[in-house]
């Protein structure tokens, strides 16, 4: 219905042939101060965005670690293995994980975050995992655009996001559970998208997991070995 | 085009010739996000904001910007706007940018904003072009916020989250979904012809 | 090769533009009161859902990576200069195809469905292939709503309704009882 009220305007106010020199430096004026305005205002908002993202992502790794006295960034490279820094410019291809330690500086977990396709578009989680027992701490749905009402309960249904405590991977999403570990009831009406949550933890514990478990044997060696 | 004044500038959009209602323009934004009340608002207001800021800026450059490419200019003074409000949701309001999602690129597309530049920030001052903007960008609000307010009350038994029927109500969880966003809006559209046969009526008799 | 169809069929049917995300709707009520009409309108559209889907891959692949917040207007003056060059070519290709498809073709800059489209596979990461399988299942989607609708438009035309629903109203409730039927199919997805 847009056409008619395009069309229903009366000419453009210059009916007169202009040059293509005129309409490219218009143009281009245009543009540059279209970009200028926007790198100016991204500069402002920056700081306060990344601040935002970063205390969301701190008090999710915290929620499912089970609030550990402190945790720590390392990366997992694509070869496997687990590094606390990696070299400048390679952070996109390894992957972060947060493990977290007691106030005696024992591991106790390790949080990841992950996503995939849901129902509609992309679903972010956050999960702990604690190598030691081999059980999910805790799962926590960081965003979701899954139906408004019956898919995005993944996040608020709090009888399906504690399922995934002490739960055994790998997970399976089922529709009455039989009490075997690592089942998980899916919430009726969001039995995709709760599908889509179990999914996404199975592939990427299917993929950390080996070097997570790496990881914390060393770390316990290391422990025991000290005096 | 005839001579309006300033007050009609203003009142025209609020209700006689509302963008949603009336004119079935900016349906998309319209039907998307209006699943409850605060995110209709938040729309609003971003698309308010959109709609004056490139109205001002079009009507006070009308005389720069050459007839052929005129629109290319528009769109990219609204695109331009729209980064700045995404952005500035982003860093002072986060979560409901995180409702609104891929919705707040979306008020670039918004026909009405692009139909209100063409139709009359480019031919008028850039005071009546504020009024015109602020009139229409007031009855997009009450339309998203009509529609928000019905499809949050009857789909989860809420206004602007506060429960209003308390826990024995089943919700029609179909107005919150796609489906009734269309049966919302074209409940009200009968409605309003409904109203408006017997105001023709109320004036023939 | 399944994921391709996944993809398609998901962005056709389960979530199709029209009925489910309310993208692309001015031509959906603006142009949908013929078949005819309908059924060109979803062949243009599904013209430049393509190509905006491959210069979107090429954007992403080569200049968004540096500053994503240019995002937004890249792809908009990508989908309004990519709409200008297409009506140029096709006035000089083919006049005929030209006076037929009419006002639709520049409109076709301000439907949310191209920009939706491209924000959508931006979002999701879709490589270039994906994102083509995605651009016709959308395509595709948008002309099969405007078919549908304006099928039913059609009849409805002869049908006598109540006078106070013989604007939009009408077109609306039509309109919300296809976005239910569709909602079937989301039925596809639990049973893979």
């Amino acid at each position: 219905m847009s056409e008619g009220n395009v069309q229903a305007g009366t000419l453009p106010p210059s009916p007169e042939h202009t040059s293509s020199f005129k309409m490219i430096s218009s143009l281009g004026a245009a543009g540059a101060a279209a970009g200028l305005l926007i790198v100016l205002v991204f500069g402002v908002t920056k700081e306060p965005i990344e601040r935002y993202k970063a205390e969301v992502l701190r008090l999710a790794v915290s929620e499912v670690l089970n609030d550990p006295a402190r945790y720590e960034t390392l990366y997992v490279t694509s070869d496997g293995a687990i590094e606390a820094s990696v070299p400048a410019g390679t952070e996109s291809e390894a992957k972060k994980i947060y493990v977290g330690f007691d106030a005696d500086g024992h591991a106790t977990g390790v949080a990841v975050k992950d996503g995939a396709a849901g129902f509609q578009d992309i679903i972010t989680l956050i999960y702990g995992f604690d190598p030691t027992s081999g059980k999910l701490l805790a799962m926590k749905v960081l965003e979701n655009k899954e139906t408004p009402g019956l898919g995005d309960a993944i996040e608020k249904d709090l009888a399906f996001v504690s399922q995934f405590e002490q739960a055994t991977p790998p997970l399976a999403a089922v529709k009455r559970s039989t009490g075997a570990p690592g089942e998980i009831d899916a919430i009726t009406g969001a039995t995709i998208s709760s599908r889509a949550v179990v999914r996404i933890i199975n592939e990427s514990l299917a993929r950390l997991r080996a070097p997570i478990e790496a990881y914390f044997s060393q770390a316990s060696a290391r422990e025991e070995a000290l005096p | 085009m005839k001579e309006t004044t300033g007050q009609e500038d203003l009142l025209r959009g609020i209700w006689r010739e509302n963008p949603v209602l009336i004119q079935m323009l900016g349906l998309c934004p319209a039907l998307a996000v209006t699943n409850n009340v605060e995110n209709s608002l938040a729309m609003a207001l971003a698309t308010l904001f959109v709609l004056v800021g490139s109205s001002l800026l079009v009507s006070l450059c009308k005389r720069f910007i050459p007839g052929e490419i005129r629109i290319s200019v528009y769109i990219l003074i609204i695109a331009t706007f729209v980064t700045v409000a995404d952005l500035t949701l982003q860093a002072v309001v986060p979560e409901i940018h995180k409702a609104l999602g891929a919705f707040i690129a979306l008020i670039v597309v918004n026909c009405m904003i692009l139909g209100r530049q063409e139709a009359f920030a480019s031919k008028r001052p850039p005071g009546r072009a504020l009024l015109d903007a602020l009139g229409t960008g007031a009855g997009f609000a009450i339309a998203l916020v009509m529609l928000g307010a019905v499809r949050e009350i009857l789909g989860s038994g809420s206004f602007l989250g506060v429960s209003l029927f308390g826990p024995s109500y089943e919700p029609w969880i179909v107005m919150i979904l796609p489906p009734g966003g269309f049966l919302t809006l074209g409940a009200l559209l009968l409605c309003l012809a409904w109203w408006q046969e017997r105001q023709e009526v109320k004036v023939s008799g | 090769m399944g994921e391709l169809v996944w993809i398609f069929l998901s962005a056709m049917v389960i979530n199709n533009f029209t009925l489910a995300l309310f993208l692309g709707l001015c031509p959906f009520m603006g142009v949908s009161a013929r078949v005819e009409t309908a059924l060109r309108m979803g062949a243009a559209n599904i013209f430049v859902l393509v190509i905006t889907s491959v210069t979107v891959s090429f954007l992403n692949a080569f200049i968004l990576e540096q500053a994503p917040y240019l995002r937004i207007i890249s792809f908009i003056v990508v989908i309004a200069s990519l709409v200008q060059i297409v009506e140029t070519v096709i006035k000089k290709v083919s006049p005929t195809l030209f006076r037929e498809l009419g006002i639709y073709l520049p409109l076709i800059t301000t439907n949310c469905a191209i920009l939706g489209l491209a924000i959508f596979q931006t979002n999701r990461g879709y490589d270039f292939i994906e994102g083509l399988a995605f651009a016709l299942g959308a395509g595709a989607g948008l002309t099969l709503a405007l078919v549908l609708m304006a099928s039913i438009r059609e009849e409805s035309e002869l049908a006598s309704v109540p006078s106070i629903a013989r604007g939009m109203g009408l077109v609306l409730i039509i309109a919300g009882s296809l976005s239910l039927c569709f909602m079937g199919f989301a039925g596809l997805l639990s049973s893979s």
